[in-house]
C-alpha cells in the first residue's frame, strides 16, 4: 500500500539523513521504526507526507507517486495519512472538540472552519472518536488543561478524524510515564486493527516496540539495517542497529514481556502471548 | 572520612568570576576613556545661571497659571478637540490592527516566503524609524490641517508597532502545532486560524489595547503640528498664553489617558 524506493534526505546543512531507503507496507500492517537518535526516523515519517521534502526517491500511496505532486494534491493527499506527535502537537488553546475537528480541517471549507461550522457528519464522527479514546464529556476543555496521556488520545482521535489509510506515529510514548505509555501503545494499536489501517510507528524503547509491534524495521545513519519479526531481534541485531552495548537487560526484559509477565496479564496481551509461547 | 579530605591536595578556596574583558590593561584604559570623556563633557557645559533664574521666574508664572485651571470659557473647544482626538484614535487604531495582521504575518520568518519577508519587514522598519511628529508634519502637508491627517500618522504607526511585535510573537509559536495542521491536509488560511490566530490572539488584543491607549496621547501630541484633535487645541491655547485653559485641557487629558490605561489593564488581564 505504501512504498518508499530509494528515498533521499540531504539537508540544506549537509546533513544526509536518508541514503537511500526503500520500505514496503501493506495494507493493515503496522510496523515500528527504531534507532538510535539522529538515525533518521523522524526524517522518514516526515517524508512520508513531505512536511520534509524528499531530495529524492519516490513515495507511492496506492499507486499515487506523492513525491510529484503540486501543493494542492499535495492538501489532498495529506487528508488520507493522519499523523500522531511526541509532545502531541495539540492547539493549546483550542476546545478538545475544535483539536478533533482540525482533523477534518482538509474536508472543510475556509469559511466553515472560520465560524467552526463543521458538518453533523463531522460532528457526529468527533463524538463517535471521544467515547472511542475514552474522553467522553471532555469536548468543552481546553486541550491545555488534560494531561498527557489525555492529551496523547485527543492527538490520536484527531489523526483519525481524517479517516485515513494510513497512521504516521512520531514516537507517541516519549514523553509518558511507562503505565501510559502502555496504554496509549495498545490504543493505537486495537484502533490500527479495528480500522485495518496501516501504521509506522518511531518509537525509542525497543522493549515496547518488540512487545506491540509484530514486525520491527531497524534504522541506523538513515539506512535500513534489520526489517524482519520483532521475535527475531537479539542482540546482534541490536548491535547491528546502535551499536555495542551490553544488551542483556532488555533482550531478557523482551523475552519477560513476549513471556506475558505478570503485571500485563490484560486480555489485549493475550493474542501476542499465544503467538510466541510454544 | 576527615583524614580522606586533609590527605588529598589543597582545593582553591577563592574563585573570582572571569573579568568581561580578560585582558587587564584594555579593561583600565576602557575605564580611564570614559573618565576622561565624563570629565571633559561636564566642563563643557555652559550654564547661564542668570537666564535660569529668570525661567524660574517664568515657570513659576505658569505654575500660578495652571494651579486655577479654567475650564468655562473655551470648554466648547475642549469638547470638540476630544471629539476628533477620539475619533482619530479608535479609526486609526481599528485601521491600523486590520491592516498589521497580514503584516505580521508576512514579517513573520516561520510562515512567509523570504522576498514577502524582506517587504513586510522593511515596510515595518520604515514606519518605526520615522517618529509620529514627522509623519505627522509631512501628512499635514500633503492632506492639509485636520484629524484626517492625525488619522492617516496613527494608522501608519499602528501597523508598525503592532506588526512588528505580532511578527516575533509568531516566530515564537510552537511549530509542531504548525506541523500537525499541515499533516491533516489544511489551506494555509486555515493554518493561520487554527494554529497561529489561536496561538497569538491573547498578545493581540494586549497590544491592540496597548496601542489605544498610546494613540490618544500621539493624537495630543500631533495636533501640536497641526493633525487636529486635542492637541491643536492645547497649540492654540498656550499660543493665546491661555495657561489656565491649557491647564484644563491637560488635566482632561490625564484624566482619560489614565481611564484608558486602568481600563485596558483591567482587560488584558481578563483576557490571559
Amino acid at each position: 500500500m505504501l512504498e518508499l524506493r530509494q528515498l533521499e534526505k540531504r539537508y540544506p546543512g549537509g546533513d544526509h539523513a536518508l541514503k537511500g531507503v526503500s520500505l514496503s507496507v501493506g495494507a493493515g500492517e503496522v510496523l515500528g521504526l527504531i534507532g538510535p537518535s539522529g538515525a533518521g526516523k523522524s526524517t522518514l515519517i516526515r517524508c512520508v507526507n513531505r512536511l520534509v521534502q524528499p531530495s529524492g526517491g519516490q513515495i507511492e500511496l496506492d499507486g499515487q507517486d506523492l513525491s510529484a505532486l503540486g501543493s494542492s494534491g499535495l492538501r489532498n493527499a495529506r487528508r488520507q495519512i493522519g499523523m500522531i506527535f511526541q509532545e502531541y502537537a495539540l492547539i493549546e488553546r483550542l476546545t478538545v472538540m475544535e483539536n478533533l475537528l482540525s482533523g477534518r480541517l482538509g474536508y472543510t471549507g475556509f469559511w466553515a472552519s472560520w465560524f467552526r461550522q463543521f458538518k453533523g457528519n463531522d460532528i457526529a464522527q468527533a463524538y463517535l472518536l471521544l467515547e472511542r479514546v475514552g474522553l467522553s464529556g471532555m469536548e468543552n476543555k481546553r486541550a491545555d488543561t488534560l494531561s498527557g496521556g489525555q492529551r496523547q488520545r485527543v492527538g490520536i482521535a484527531r489523526a483519525l478524524m481524517q479517516s485515513p489509510k494510513l497512521l504516521l506515529v512520531d514516537e507517541p510514548t516519549a514523553s509518558l510515564d511507562p503505565k501510559t505509555s502502555r496504554q496509549i501503545m495498545r490504543l493505537i494499536l486495537e484502533l490500527c486493527q479495528e480500522r485495518g489501517l496501516a501504521a509506522i510507528v518511531n518509537i525509542h524503547d525497543v522493549v515496547l516496540a518488540t512487545e506491540f509491534l509484530p514486525r520491527i524495521v531497524g534504522l541506523r545513519a538513515g539506512s535500513v539495517v534489520y526489517d524482519g519479526p520483532a521475535a527475531n531481534i537479539n542482540k546482534t541485531i541490536l548491535t547491528d542497529i546502535y551499536g555495542d552495548e551490553d544488551w542483556t537487560a532488555i533482550t531478557q526484559s523482551m523475552q519477560a514481556s513476549a513471556r506475558g509477565a505478570p503485571e500485563d496479564s490484560k486480555p489485549e496481551n493475550s493474542v501476542l502471548t499465544l503467538a510466541t509461547s510454544p | 572520612m576527615t583524614s580522606a579530605v586533609t590527605a588529598t591536595p589543597p582545593l582553591p578556596r577563592h574563585w573570582r568570576r572571569p573579568n568581561f574583558i580578560t585582558n587587564p590593561l584594555a579593561r583600565w584604559a576602557l575605564y580611564a576613556a570614559v573618565t576622561l570623556y565624563l570629565v571633559l563633557g561636564i566642563g563643557s557645559l555652559e550654564v547661564n545661571w542668570a537666564r535660569a533664574i529668570q525661567g524660574l521666574e517664568r515657570g513659576w508664572a505658569f505654575v500660578l497659571g495652571f494651579l486655577q485651571p479654567n475650564f468655562t470659557s473655551r470648554w466648547g473647544d475642549i469638547v470638540i478637540g476630544f471629539q476628533e482626538s477620539l475619533t482619530m484614535t479608535v479609526t486609526s487604531t481599528a485601521l491600523g490592527v486590520a491592516l498589521s495582521i497580514p503584516v505580521a504575518v508576512g514579517a513573520a520568518r516561520n510562515l512567509a516566503p523570504t522576498w514577502v519577508y524582506l517587504i513586510c519587514r522593511s515596510f515595518v522598519a520604515l514606519s518605526r524609524t520615522l517618529n509620529e511628529i514627522i509623519v505627522a508634519i509631512f501628512l499635514v502637508a500633503m492632506f492639509g490641517f485636520g484629524p484626517f491627517a492625525g488619522f492617516l500618522t496613527l494608522t501608519f504607526a499602528t501597523i508598525g508597532f503592532i506588526a512588528k511585535l505580532m511578527a516575533e510573537d509568531i516566530e515564537e509559536i510552537e511549530a509542531s502545532q504548525l506541523e500537525a495542521l499541515r499533516a491533516t491536509g489544511a489551506g494555509y488560511l486555515q493554518v493561520l486560524d487554527f494554529a497561529v490566530l489561536s496561538q497569538v490572539m491573547p498578545r493581540l488584543i494586549g497590544l491592540s489595547l496597548y496601542r489605544l491607549d498610546i494613540n490618544f496621547r500621539e493624537s495630543a501630541v500631533i495636533g501640536i503640528v497641526g493633525a487636529g484633535g486635542i492637541g491643536a487645541t492645547l497649540n492654540t491655547a498656550m499660543d493665546r498664553y491661555e495657561f489656565d485653559s491649557a491647564a484644563a485641557i491637560i488635566l482632561v487629558i490625564i484624566t482619560i489617558v489614565m481611564v484608558a490605561e486602568y481600563s485596558s489593564g483591567w482587560l488584558r488581564k481578563r483576557i490571559q
